[in-house]
């Protein structure tokens, strides 16, 4: 029996054992990666709106730089967290390098523009059809917001999958500004970087086996939640 | 015809050379007019006539390329309420029953009275059956009668309808038509347009008939139909192509 066959069950042996090593690592990362979609929705959700409903100079040229931004490399956004969580950077005083904190804002850095580019799409999209009948009704812009936002909900879970998705998935960003130290900020992705280069690769498949899992119930939710409302709501 | 039961609205809308320009091209050219009293103004035209754009005009969603639209205030001291029925009514991806209590949150009805209220509508408008359905999955005549619902929630003291009939069946139809009449029972202003001749003299006391984002004739109905002064209106009277 080759070593990886060997590997591959011992790592369905682990998964299936709920080996407590490895649900430590799988509850870090996705206490990470929630709080860092939860903050990123909170500010991208109505960031995204208004900058599809509000017209100014230079708003091209931020919504070019969104969409450029939602193929940031996460290395360079963990760089640019580092250098300013770091000692000597701006925000050093806070000591959050090597925390989770940091992973949470690191990956925040990543996912925002996702979040933000694809609301402005999706709202831009729904006002286009709206826009006459909220004038009408004579809505401001601001107060146009929460509902564009509420009657797009559907297609915004999907944005928000999307950016969960980077978040939990990434590597570079939290292995910089994490340190991938063990018991404090090791997550699935840097674990498996960390255990494939040691050699352990059961627990490395282990935890690429719950991180797979992981993404396919989100989209498998995700379309669900879409099939449903197209349904419903035609 | 006149009412004499409904109160004098003193609601005159003026027009003062509106035109409306867009990419080069004069789709309203110099439109003055003034509209007054209570009846019900149908707007007339064949396609392209510049029907639609003149009531987005009028109710404030386009501002002219020149000229003005200036409405007189009301008792208030405020411009009047308006409401607006689009050809294709836009409802929110909502039960029937929340677009309603949405618009009355909208105009500020206190959160009690919201629910008792759209339901009153519901009913006016016979659409208790499909209060808790999807807006968006109801028929063109149920969502055409919803968007009325909403109007009339708003309880607007003008109420333009952009061809709202020209999508459905004659059943809705008459549904539509018994509304605007409703409307105007209450005191509202109807402004409307279409290029159904016989909506028209169904329900008009007042026509303006546009072509070629000109006002052609702005005459009392019964003399437009009559003894239409232009030749393409009697052109457009007698269902002759007039573009």
């Amino acid at each position: 029996m080759p070593a990886s066959d060997n590997a591959f069950h011992t790592a369905l042996a682990l998964v299936l054992s709920m080996d407590p090593a490895l649900i430590d690592i799988v509850l870090l990362s996705l206490q990470v990666s929630f709080t860092a979609v939860l903050i990123a929705c909170l500010l991208a959700l109505p960031l995204g709106a208004a900058l599809a409903l509000w017209a100014f100079p230079g708003r091209g040229v931020i919504v070019v730089l969104f969409n450029a931004l939602m193929g940031l490399p996460p290395v360079v956004a963990g760089l640019t967290v580092y250098l300013l969580l770091s000692r000597a950077g701006p925000l050093g005083e806070f000591g959050l390098l090597f925390t989770p904190s940091a992973m949470v804002v690191a990956q925040v850095v990543l996912v925002l523009p996702i979040i933000t580019a694809l609301t402005r799409q999706q709202i831009e999209e729904l006002h286009h059809e709206y826009r006459e009948q909220l004038t009408s009704l004579g809505m401001s812009k601001l107060r146009r917001i929460p509902t564009l936002l509420w009657d797009a909900r559907f297609g915004l879970i999907t944005v928000i999958l999307a950016g969960f998705g980077r978040a939990s998935a990434e590597v570079g960003a939290v292995m910089i500004v994490g340190g991938n130290i063990d018991g404090v900020t090791r997550v699935m992705t840097t674990a498996i970087v960390l255990e494939t280069a040691k050699g352990d690769l059961p627990l490395a498949l282990g935890l690429g086996i719950v991180l797979l899992t992981l993404v396919a119930v989100v989209n498998g939710a995700a379309y669900v939640v879409g099939e449903t409302a197209r349904r419903r709501l035609g | 015809m006149n009412d004499m039961r409904l109160p004098i609205s003193l609601l005159p809308l003026e027009l003062n050379e509106v035109s409306f320009v867009h990419r080069g091209q004069t789709l309203l050219d110099r439109i003055s007019l003034r509209l007054e009293g209570h009846g019900k103004i149908l707007i007339m035209g064949p396609n392209g006539a510049g029907k639609s754009l003149l009531m987005r005009l009028c109710h404030g969603l386009l501002k002219p390329t020149n000229g003005q639209v200036h409405w007189a205030s009301n008792a208030n001291g405020k411009p009047p309420r308006q409401a607006m029925v689009f050809q294709r009514p836009v409802l929110l991806r909502r039960s029937a029953l929340a677009n309603l209590t949405y618009a009355l949150g909208i105009n500020g009805t206190p959160w009690k009275q919201r629910k008792p209220m759209a339901w009153q509508a519901l009913d006016h408008f016979g659409l208790t059956a499909i209060a808790h359905r999807p807006a968006r999955v109801l028929s063109g005549g149920e969502q055409q009668r919803l968007a009325l619902a909403r109007a009339w929630l708003l309880k607007p003291e003008v109420l333009f309808l952009d061809e709202p009939t020209s999508a459905l069946d004659p059943a809705a139809i008459k549904a539509v038509e018994d509304a605007v009449v409703d409307f105007h029972r209450q005191g509202t202003r109807i402004v409307m347009s279409s290029h159904d001749l016989n909506q028209a003299k169904r329900l008009a006391d007042e026509v303006i008939f546009l072509y070629g984002g000109r006002l052609i004739e702005h005459s009392p109905a019964e003399d437009f139909f009559s003894q239409p002064q232009t030749a393409r209106a009697r052109a457009f009277i007698n269902g002759e192509l007039v573009w």
